[in-house]
């Protein structure tokens, strides 16, 4: 008898509470899905099942468009894939033709593309620090951000016209040379730069709520790091000290010196959310160090190789990738001879980042789930590209 | 170790699954049968230290005819990549084992190819298109694709003419 009411008890309190699965549309536009994406989560209560992220909203069929294009027309195509990287895109592709032509890129051009792509990255760093810190509730830090970033997008603005989309990195070198009072403008960012890392650090990195809200969440072993071909800052991240400046140097990269930052588990798991925002933190002081190494001594010289006006590669094939802010940005090319390309395939990492998290959200809250996609630092435009 | 020395374990390993080099400049490819791509991968990833996939992509090649699905497995013990090559029937009935099994990288890039190329991924988890709408018709990177002019009766705004983008709409 008692056995039975207790039974009937239990069959009511699930009646009443209904713990069914909940279906939880995120996206296309939500503040915290970084552009439009949409992510199907599966919940049950506060716990996620399942998060599909479903892509394809900004697909611009860029590598139809490629094909179509001749070499150079192509170029400000790629600047809008990562639409926050775009002088690190562009310098990929560049890089990709030149193997292909067999071309030198003169020394001082070197420098230059060395110099801005650097600088860069700090801006593309500085969306991600002040975004995440809007996905965890930190309103100053977007505001921070966004303020030193704008000092680089003025640099940027002085050399190519251009604000966001520069088309600045030209096959066989630079669009324009620089002249020296941007050089002396770089060297006043730097200086005003310098300390504002560790402000930046103190005020959000190593801040209480936001360590509690991103350690121990959204942990990327090495091991998932290598079967969903993750790089950048994931592999680092993760604790693998891999840097394609490093291994694979291109450009003038093996004359300077710098650090990898890896992860090390600070906080918590090794390769959580934590770990692969303090390796970007990091990432910036290294970019710093590089841009000094270089900014004094720029060599004279022309800004770009002569390449002639239609640009035609011999036949062949190359897949060339570079170390973008958000991993490898690889470019595979076929050419057929002519002055178009054959086959133009971008190998995005955002698009391996986004797809790792189905895997890294089961069983998370819902909030952690947003501490996640913020850490993975995706451009729906290179997605989607 | 070299691209030759991978091509010499590969070529000794798989005697009938590897039909050969293809030299092109500046990056040469290793020709896989496709029937022999699932085992060729998975001695790449369990004998030979590559332990990642970096892209999977397809070519088509309408003057041959074929098309082609290509692998960039990467190996960060040897500090590089091997492009694999693998020949298939230009037709709608294109079909090669996935090897999302072995690389979960395979996933989406897998559905990108079958997107863009309606190249067939057997056993394959979620078989289905990921960058297009999944409701559209035809494999836009096919050389002979011809944009329709209208997606559910919206124009589709960018079509190509002659090769060439054009802006236009309803012509």
């Amino acid at each position: 008898m008692q056995n039975e009411l207790n039974n009937t008890g239990t069959a009511e309190l699930k009646e009443t509470l209904r713990t069914d699965e909940l279906l939880l549309n995120m996206g296309p536009q939500h503040p915290s899905t970084h552009g439009v994406l949409r992510v199907v989560v599966t919940t049950d209560g506060e716990i996620v099942k399942e998060a599909k992220p479903e892509i394809g909203y900004l697909h611009r069929c860029f590598e139809k468009h490629a094909e179509a294009s001749d070499y150079i027309a192509v170029s400000p195509y790629v600047d809008r894939l990562d639409y926050l990287a775009s002088m690190n895109n562009s310098m990929g592709y560049a890089i990709a033709v030149e193997s292909m032509l067999g071309i030198e890129v003169p020394r001082r051009a070197e420098y230059i593309r060395v110099i801005i792509s650097e600088l860069q990255r700090i801006a593309s760093h500085l969306m991600s620090y002040g975004t995440y810190g809007l996905d965890m509730g930190a309103f100053t830090a977007f505001m921070y951000g966004f303020r030193d970033r704008e000092m680089i997008l003025d640099i940027f603005e002085k050399i190519s016209g251009a604000r966001l989309l520069y088309n600045y990195m030209w096959i066989g070198g630079t669009y324009r040379d620089i002249t020296p009072d941007v050089v002396q403008q770089i060297k006043d960012f730097l200086v005003y730069f310098k300390p504002k890392v560790e402000e930046y650090n103190n005020l959000v990195t190593y801040n209480k709520i936001f360590v509690e809200r991103t350690r121990d969440i959204g942990v990327i072993d090495l091991k998932t790091c290598h079967t969903y071909g993750l790089t950048g800052v994931m592999l680092r991240g993760a604790g693998l000290k891999w840097d394609l400046r490093k291994e694979h140097p291109y450009s003038i990269y093996k004359e300077v010196e710098f650090d990898i930052p890896v992860g090390t588990g600070q906080m918590g798991t090794l390769g959580d959310c934590w770990d692969r925002h303090i390796v970007r933190m990091k990432e910036m002081i290294q970019s710093i160090r590089i841009i000094e190494q270089l900014i004094d001594g720029i060599p004279e010289g022309p800004h770009r190789a002569k390449v002639g006006k239609v640009i035609k590669p011999p036949a062949g094939e190359a897949y060339s990738r570079t170390e973008c802010p958000r991993g490898e940005l690889g470019f595979y090319i076929i050419s057929d001879g002519t002055g178009k390309p054959f086959r133009v395939r971008c190998k995005s990492p955002c698009f391996m980042n986004i797809s790792t998290l189905n895997e890294l959200s089961q069983g998370v809250m819902v909030a952690d789930l947003i501490a996640t996609i913020g850490s993975l630092d995706i451009v729906l435009g290179e997605v989607d590209r | 170790m070299t691209f030759e020395d991978i091509f010499t374990s590969l070529s000794q390993k798989f005697p009938q699954g590897i039909l050969g080099k293809e030299e092109t400049k500046p990056d040469a490819s290793i020709k896989v049968d496709p029937s022999a791509i699932h085992d060729v991968l998975k001695f790449l990833r369990d004998e030979l230290h590559f332990e990642t996939l970096h892209m999977v992509s397809g070519v088509d090649y309408p003057a041959l005819p074929a098309l082609c699905v290509v692998y960039h497995p990467g190996s960060y013990t040897h500090k590089m990549i091997v492009p694999l090559k693998v020949y298939l029937p230009r037709t709608d009935e294109a079909k090669v084992a996935s090897v999302t099994d072995l690389y979960k990288a395979a996933n989406w890039h897998e559905r990108e190819t079958y997107d863009m190329f309606g190249i067939q991924f057997l056993n394959h988890p979620d078989h289905r298109r990921i960058l297009c709408p999944e409701d559209w018709v035809g494999f836009p990177l096919r050389k002979d694709y011809v944009t329709p002019d209208y997606y559910n009766g919206m124009p589709v705004p960018l079509f190509f003419e002659d090769g060439a983008p054009t802006e236009g709409g309803a012509h």
